[in-house]
This record gives C-alpha cells, structure tokens and sequence, in this order.
C-alpha cells in the first residue's frame, strides 16, 4: 500500500523547482496568551499544491487562516513573525485585508454555498469587486463554473439555489466562488473530508487541474490523499507547550518514503495519529 | 456462573413483578396528567366556538356597532383599531430589534451585548399594564388625551423583547462558516451581515415578527390607559373626509394617530361588561375572531421555525 503511494508520489512530482508564491518566516500565533503556534518556516512553491498533514489539533488550520488573515477575525489573536505573498508582508500595516483576501481565496471543510442562487454565489465575489454589467458577470460566472468543473452540470438551473445541489456539487459551487475573485492562492482547509468517495475523487482532479494557474495550499487529514494530490507536504505536530510546530517540510515523495524525522514517519505509516 | 451473577439473577426476579408494578402505575399517571393540562385549551377553544359562532356573520366583519336596541351591527372599528396600532407598533419595534439582536448575536460577551440580554429578559417579564401605565405617563399625560399611537408605543415596547429574542436566536442558527465565507471573498463584516447572515435568517426573523404581533394584538392591559377605546371610530369615513377636504396623506395619518382607537380585546372587555345580552353575545363572537387570528399566528410561526431548525440542522 505504502510503496504504492509512493510510486505515485515519484511520477508526478518532477522535482521541477517554481518560484516561491508565500514564504512564512518564524511564524508564530498566540490566541490571548496561549501559543497556537511556534516559529513556522515554510516556503510555498508557485503552481504547486503543498499539503499540510499531521494529527488533530496540531495548528493545520491556524496556519492555514494565517495566509490570508482569516485569523483576524478571532479578536484574541495576534502573530510574530512575517508571511509575505510575492515578497510583499501580507500583516504589515500598509496593507489592505480585502486586498489579501482577494488575492488568497479559500474553500472550507463543509460546503458551504451562501442561501442564494448558483448565479448569485458565484457572482458574490466580483459584485463586491464592482463588476456590475450583466454581460461581465454572465461570462465570468460561467468561466468560474467550467474551472471548477460544474458547469455541465448547472448551467440550465443557474437561478436555483446554491443549497439544492449535492455535496460534492456544492463543493466545487464554493471552488467556483472562490475563483471568481481571481485569486493566486487558493486555500483548502479539509475540502474533501465531508464528501463521499467519488466527490472526492473529482475534487482531487479539479486540484490537478487548478495548479495550472493557482498555487494551491490544502489541509488534509487523509494520508493517501496527500500523498496523491501534493506536490510538496509540511508536516505539523504539537510540543510540549501545546504549540503546533512543523517538524518537517520536503517534496511529498521524500515526505512519504525517506522522511529524515522519525515522528513524519510514524505518522505517514500509520504507526500513530 | 460466579457467585456475584446468581446473587444479581436472584434479586433481578425479586423485583422483577414490583417494577413492572411501578411502571405501569406511573405511566397511566403522566398519561392522565398529561391529559389533564391539555383539557383547559380545548374547554377553551370549543366554548368559544360554541358560544362566538352563535353571532358571528358577514355583518359582523364589515359594519361599526350599532346603537344598543338596533339589530345588526359589527366590530370593523376594532378590527381596524387593531390593525392601526399592531402596524404603529411593528413599525417602532422591528427595527430596532433587528439591529440589537445583530448586535447581541455578534458580540455576546461585551458588556453592551449582555446587559442587553439581561434586559431584553427583564423587559419580557415586565407586566403588560406597567408599560401601560408608563406609557400613560409618558405620552398620554403630556398630550392630555388618548390616541393609537400611545397604544402602539405601549405595544411595541412589549413586542420588543420578543422580536429581539427571537432575531437574536435564529442568527446564531446561521452557520459561521457562511459569514467566514463571505469575509474570506474579502467582504467587510456590514455586507456580511446584509446580504449573507440576514437573509440566511430572513424566515426566523419573519417567525419572531409574528409571534411579536400575535403577542402585541392579544393584549388588552396596555392599552387601557393608552388607546382607550372609541366605538365611533370610522376609518374609512376618515380618508374619505380628509380626502374630499384636500389633506394631504400626513395629515391624515397624524389625524388617525392622534385618535382613541377600539381593539379587538379592549372592545372583548368592554361588551363582556354591558348588562345588554346581545352587546355580551357579540363579545364571544369577538373572542373567536381574537382566538383564530392569534392561534393562526401562532401556529404559522412555531411551524416555521421548527422547519427551519430542521433544515438548518439537516
């Protein structure tokens, strides 16, 4: 099963080195006085899909919502250390929060499509951005729909509600909705995790097909699916203190078949977590 | 076998008959109590029905009283009256409901957020003649007379607490993953909340605006000292003469606010007074009219809420 992954792992990971679309220096997050996470450093490549695994209440999502300050909105939090996005500090006071959340879109571990019409989710995004004539709306909703592979399926019901689809349907309506916007970097926090085997399957392609343009960052609690799916893996795992650190970061081959850390390597084979 | 199972087998026959006992006598208990606290809603409804239904007719809908000792006749007065101060009332209560249960449910933890819990609370348990009573004082007094839009004041001070509740209640419902959903797309928190959280809420809000109004509508206490009651109270032939007088449509509207209006309950408590068996007659033909309407209220919305809550949790 292991070596299986990992011949997977091999053929798709060319090894080819991209540019770094977000590099996290030193990172670390406090909620009030308790320490979430500790001194994080990660560079994330461009157009590549970096997975970040380990168990459960590591700091996955803290880091996660880090890249496009969705931390701030839990009044307690604040962060040392800096996250830039194409060089440029993404905390540093200059900075406008919209203009991080636009250009980081993000897509959630339950679908969670707005109470609105397929249309309507789509077209939230650039509405908020000012696009407002019907004919660049009508042709940016439907490039968002095919990107996300959708489009087939809802275009004759496009005035329905977002909520009628199915889970995976949903799914791909909240990947649409974040594409709208045009990102550079789109976050997945566990997009697969409450879908069934064969939404899961066409998220996974849908990834495949997105790195073309996007860098993609996904949590995930699901070994294979990192391993299948991503380029590059950071593995996280708490101290002492309860603080998530990342006690590994490599191509996902190396993650999964020689990682140099002993605790990466129970973790990948199963031995714990 | 070991010594302690058999000790357990002999007890478990021991009190096997007895707790069959106990348990049959208890059941018939709840089950005849149960029924027991449903017989005065029904008693009610179906004496009303009996005794209303005698007098109730097209007439009775659509004409003022007559004078006592001419047959026929009707409540349209207080049918309006109710209309014009639960519409006055609406109009003062739900809006600023809507935006304190905002407040309320966005930031639970702030002083601001639970002294108005806390008072939205004691708001609710305040009997209803007191705010009929602070009312009086605050607007009958210095206006020195009685009008529906003292009644209206008095009932939207009543609705208040209701409407906030209940608002509050259904926009904690809505998912926080929506609202994190629309600021992650770069929204700020005021659009969030306008076109994503509120109308994720919208047919809760709707469900706490109507129990707010059947509450309000069913009320008589407050409105003693505020509305008064006024059985020649005649809207129509109010527009009628502001029209054919060329006022313009405030004008109007001040004139009918500034009027004692009847409502359905007031109109109830006074007939139900009158030595006049026919005035007594039509007063439990109102009390059926005020019956269905506020059942009907009532019934709609916890409906509509228990589907909602269904949904949202499905």
């Amino acid at each position: 099963m292991n070596s299986n992954i990992a011949i997977q792992t091999v053929e798709k990971t060319t090894a080819e080195v991209r540019g770094m679309k977000v590099e996290v220096k030193d990172l670390s997050v406090f909620y009030g006085k308790f320490q979430a996470l500790a001194e994080i450093n990660v560079d994330i490549r461009e157009q590549m899909i970096t997975a970040i695994i380990g168990p459960s209440g590591c700091g996955k999502s803290t880091l996660l919502r880090s890249f496009n300050r969705m931390n701030d909105l839990t009044p307690s939090a604040h962060i040392q250390g800096k996250i830039t996005l194409d060089s440029e500090d993404i905390y540093a006071p200059g900075m406008d929060v919209v203009d991080v959340r636009r250009r980081v879109g993000m897509v959630f571990q339950r679908p969670n499509p707005f109470p609105k019409s397929i249309y309507d989710n789509v077209a939230y995004g650039p509405r908020l951005y000012g696009v407002r004539r019907h004919s660049d709306l009508d042709a940016l909703v439907e490039h968002s729909l095919k990107q996300a592979a959708l489009w087939e399926e809802v275009k004759d019901k496009l005035h329905q509600s977002g909520m009628s689809l199915s889970g995976g349907q949903q799914q791909r309506l909240c990947i649409a909705r974040a594409l709208a916007v045009q990102p550079e970097v789109v976050l997945m926090d566990e997009p697969a995790s409450a879908l069934d085997p064969i939404s899961t399957l066409r998220i996974e392609e849908l990834m495949q097909e997105l790195k073309k343009d996007y860098t993609i960052i996904i949590v995930t609690h699901n070994m294979q699916q990192a391993a299948r799916v991503s380029d590059y893996t950071a593995m996280m795992m708490i101290d002492e203190q309860r603080a998530g650190r990342m006690i590994e970061y490599d191509q996902t081959n190396i993650i999964f078949t020689r990682p140099k850390d002993k605790r990466t390597e129970d973790y990948v084979t199963g031995r714990f977590g | 076998m070991n010594q302690f199972s058999v000790m357990l087998a002999q007890g478990h026959q021991r009190r096997r008959s007895s707790r069959r006992t106990v348990n049959a006598v208890m059941l018939a208990l709840t089950g005849l109590l149960t029924l027991l606290a449903l017989i005065p809603l029904f008693w009610i409804i179906g004496y009303v029905f009996y005794r209303g239904g005698k007098a109730i007719n097209l007439d009775f809908f659509i004409h003022t009283p007559t004078p006592l000792g001419v047959p026929g006749g009707g409540v349209l007065h207080a049918i309006e009256g109710t209309l014009i101060i639960s519409l006055i009332s609406s109009i003062l209560a739900i809006p600023p409901g809507i935006l304190a249960a905002f407040y309320a449910a966005r930031h639970p933890n702030t002083p601001l957020g639970v002294a108005l819990r806390f008072s939205t609370d004691m708001l609710s348990g305040v009997p209803s003649i007191v705010v009929g009573l602070f009312v009086y004082a605050l607007i009958v007094v210095p206006q020195k007379h009685f009008s529906a839009l003292a009644g209206g004041v008095a009932l939207a001070i009543l609705m208040l607490p209701i409407i906030t509740r209940t608002t509050e209640e259904m926009l904690k419902l809505v998912p926080g993953t929506l609202r994190e959903a629309s600021l992650g797309l770069g929204a700020p928190e005021w659009k969030t909340s306008l076109s994503v959280v509120f109308p994720a809420a919208l047919d809760g809000i709707i469900t706490g605006f109507l129990l707010g109004i059947a509450r309000a509508a069913g009320e008589t206490a407050p409105l003693l000292f505020t509305a008064l009651g006024n059985e020649r109270f005649d809207l129509g032939r109010m527009i009628q003469s502001g029209v054919q007088s060329h006022q313009s449509i405030f004008q109007v509207i001040g004139r009918i606010l500034n009027q004692p209006v009847d409502s359905l309950p007031l109109t109830l408590y006074k007939y139900a007074q009158q030595p006049y068996p026919e005035r007594v007659e039509q007063s439990w033909a109102v009390a059926l009219v005020l019956l269905i309407l506020v059942l009907l209220v009532n019934i709609i919305a916890r409906l509509w809420i228990e589907l909602r809550a269904r949904r949202l949790r499905g």
